[in-house]
């Protein structure tokens, strides 16, 4: 795939060649490439079909599509998004690439299951698509597969729900692996606190995995067999609970919005004190907010049902619990700040992602509170409210911590160099179309304007608007920083093995890393940021 | 630069690592089942009377049988663990044969068991189950889900066992190297684990 210069050294890139040795490559490094390529092909066909939603969207009225192709479209951009792009996303390629490596250790503890997973995951992924092609209606449920809808659809919304169990396999055997890689494999010296604290995110991400993957996995079983074989476990016709299906639901796909912004909180963790040339500040505390955020994380699904019909004290119960997770949140924003603070801040492109991070995340953040409080979440519930909060969450923070990330390990990963300059402009197009597509829609949503409906009042004429205007500048800046990326994986100039002034362990071997990673495996003698190390300097 | 192919990973995984992994496994199959359970508890307070009507018709002598089954047969695969760590490994093929005779006869039961319900018309989306009152319906949908998901994994075990009975003939599993031997045993294990549970949930409790 990639062909650096004959006289480059062996590195994991070059050392066998041929379609073959990818496809067949145990190499956490290999895989998580192969993650990344699967799932920056997904990432840009679910954004395009956003901007064709944003499109219709500019005018009252049906625009380009029908309603139908619209639902059908935002339940396509959900189920990609969120399934196969941001839930597996950074932990699946970075975690894969780097975790072995910044533990110290040549792989992780299962490389077969690994790269197994990897083929659960695209078998998952094909199984999507398929449900959009195959005969009859692609899904028009919402990614969520609310029944009673989800039941009597007559999409192909059983091939769907196939597809979101697999991937969750694939999620699981992921989560599975890490555990036991950073529990066994560390190198001799790396106490649990020597750790970096990527993979300390990591560690936290992946119990989640764990422990709420099959809990969706079972109810999605459930709705299949209620739509086969017409058991009604969710169906009141058939004395079922929909309500029921919707904490089953939630029970994982609240925790899963932790999968997705935990490993981009260790993205951005590693590139504070990086780029600051100094330790990060508090490392415990930003350990144990990940494993807050992990552990509370899983007991606040009910806020996505306070409309549903719940008691008055789940209510209060979920509402308390809610506030609760965002004070470890804050925990780790205060930190990055404080990193930053007095240290020689050197503004390459990874911390302006990082940065970005911080911004974006703490409106998504802000406004989760505003949706996490009883009565202010009565008033935009199910509006586009709610629309700009997730993605002022999932893309602000998980996309641009994956940005973030990308740009920072590229020269590792690569072993040359972007075009620092083009990589500054889309992420300034990057970071101006995000904000003029996604905050108009606060406003329209506090405005009563609802989500998933493909026509609006006109009133909302000019919010609109500005938020296709949005959409197109994101998109371009998309578009700048990817072409920007792949065209200087090969004609980049050669980077050293350490751009950054680095501390962790991934620094300290040649760029791109050798197959086994370590020629000897290292002792770690010392806390994971100390910015002494004469290798720095 | 080692340029050494294949060398990077010994045949054989640490055996503390390959178990952490297994039992890591083990509790995403309970939490799968965990799933479940919870709808049957919701169900069962919801319809407690219906549950108790439907519950009748189960057949408490086979399920009774498929328990002693199930756990003579975990006695079994126990067993032939213990045969090759003291290096017996003919006496483990015989106790890893007795545990697969032993998953058979479980399927057995549950063969007869579900025809049974099929004659009667007792099958979701049947005439007969569409006039019994919800509860009932949602009893016989939730014993149709789990038990057939449970004997999914009493068939995945089997494999599984085969696979292991194959490498101890093979030798590849011995006296040093029993990893999947011990994993395959845990895995037996949870499916017993689980049908302790499902049995007085679906058959006793009436």
């Amino acid at each position: 795939m990639n062909n650096p210069s004959p006289t480059a050294p062996l590195n994991f890139l070059n050392h066998k060649t041929g379609l073959w040795s990818w496809l067949s490559s145990t190499d956490h490094k290999r895989i998580g490439l192969l993650y990344l390529y699967a799932i920056t092909t997904f990432f840009l066909s679910a954004a395009v079909l956003g901007l064709l939603m944003k499109i219709e969207k500019v005018a009252p009225g049906e625009t380009i599509m029908t309603a139908q192709t619209y639902n059908a479209m935002f339940t396509l951009h959900g189920i990609i998004m969120i399934f196969i792009v941001v839930i597996p996303g950074l932990a699946a390629v970075f975690g894969n690439i780097m975790l072995p490596i910044m533990i110290g250790a040549k792989d992780v503890a299962f490389p077969k299951l690994n790269l197994f997973s990897f083929y659960v995951y695209i078998t998952g992924a094909c199984l999507g698509l398929y449900s959009q092609f195959a005969h009859g209606h692609s899904p028009d449920t919402g990614w969520t597969f609310y029944v009673p809808y989800s039941a009597e659809a007559s999409s192909n919304v059983v091939i769907a729900l196939t597809a979101a169990f697999t991937l969750g396999f694939a999620s699981i055997l992921t989560g599975l692996n890490f555990i036991v890689t950073i529990h066994r494999m560390r190198a001799p010296g790396m106490t649990w606190f020597r750790m970096p604290l990527f993979p300390w995110s990591l560690y936290a991400t992946a119990w989640i995995q764990l422990l709420a993957t099959p809990v969706v996995g079972i109810t999605l079983l459930m709705v299949i067999a209620e739509r086969t074989l017409h058991i009604g476990f969710f169906d009141p016709a058939l004395g079922g609970d929909p309500v029921l299906y919707q904490h089953l639901f939630w029970i994982y796909s609240h925790p899963a919005v932790y999968v997705m912004i935990l490993p981009a909180m260790g993205v951005v963790t590693e590139i504070f004190p990086t780029f600051s040339q100094k330790p990060v500040f508090g490392y415990l505390p930003i350990v144990f907010s990940s494993l807050a955020i992990a552990l509370v994380g899983y007991f606040v699904w009910g806020h996505h049902m306070f409309t549903s019909g719940m008691s008055y004290e789940s209510r209060w119960f979920f509402s308390f619990l809610t506030f609760l997770v965002a004070i470890p949140s804050a925990i780790k924003v205060f930190n990055w700040l404080s990193t930053m603070y007095g240290g020689s801040v050197d503004l390459q492109p990874p911390l302006l992602y990082a940065i970005s991070f911080i911004f974006l995340f703490t409106i998504g953040g802000f406004t989760g509170l505003t949706l996490g409080s009883v009565a202010t979440d009565i008033q935009v519930h199910n509006t586009d409210f709610v629309v700009a909060h997730f993605h002022y969450i999932i893309f602000g923070g998980m996309g641009f911590g994956f940005f973030a990330g990308m740009h920072y390990w590229y020269p590792k990963i690569y072993g040359r160099m972007y075009n620092i300059r083009w990589a500054n402009i889309g992420w300034g197009i990057l970071f101006t179309g995000f904000n003029l597509l996604y905050f108009p829609m606060f406003i329209m949503g506090i405005q009563g304007m609802p989500r998933r409906y493909f026509d609006y009042d006109p009133k909302f004429q000019l919010g609109q608007t500005i938020s296709t205007i949005g959409a197109i500048i994101l998109f371009t800046g998309l578009i700048t920083m990817i072409s920007n990326l792949i065209y200087h994986v090969r004609r980049g100039a050669i980077a050293p093995a350490n751009p950054w002034h680095g501390v962790t362990l991934e620094w300290q071997i040649p760029s791109p890393p050798p197959h086994e990673n370590f020629d000897e495996i290292p002792v770690i003698t010392r806390d994971p940021y100390v910015f002494d190390n004469p290798y720095t300097k | 630069m080692s340029t050494t192919e294949h060398s990077e990973h010994s045949e054989y995984i640490d055996s503390e690592t390959g178990k952490m992994g297994m039992w890591l496994f083990l509790f995403t199959e309970l939490f799968l089942f965990g799933g479940l359970f919870i709808v049957y508890a919701v169900m069962r307070s919801k319809y407690g009377e219906e549950f108790h009507h439907a519950a009748l018709e189960l057949n408490a002598f086979i399920g009774a049988t498929n328990t002693v089954v199930l756990l003579v047969s975990s006695m079994t695969v126990a067993m032939s663990l213990t045969a090759i760590q003291k290096n017996q490994p003919k006496l483990a093929m015989i106790l890893i044969f007795c545990t697969l005779l032993l998953a058979g006869v479980f399927m057995m039961n549950k063969y007869f068991e579900y025809g049974h319900k099929f004659a009667l018309h007792l099958y979701p989306g049947s005439d007969v189950m569409r006039n019994l009152p919800h509860g009932e319906i949602m009893f016989f949908g939730l014993y149709f889900l789990m038990t057939g998901l449970h004997l999914f994994h009493v068939v995945v075990g089997g494999i599984l066992l085969t696979i292991i009975l194959l490498k101890v003939w093979s030798g590849k599993i011995n006296q040093e190297h029993f990893l999947l031997h011990e994993n395959g045993a845990l895995y037996w294990h949870l499916v017993d684990l689980i049908w302790i549970f499902l049995f007085p949930l679906l058959y006793l409790i009436t």
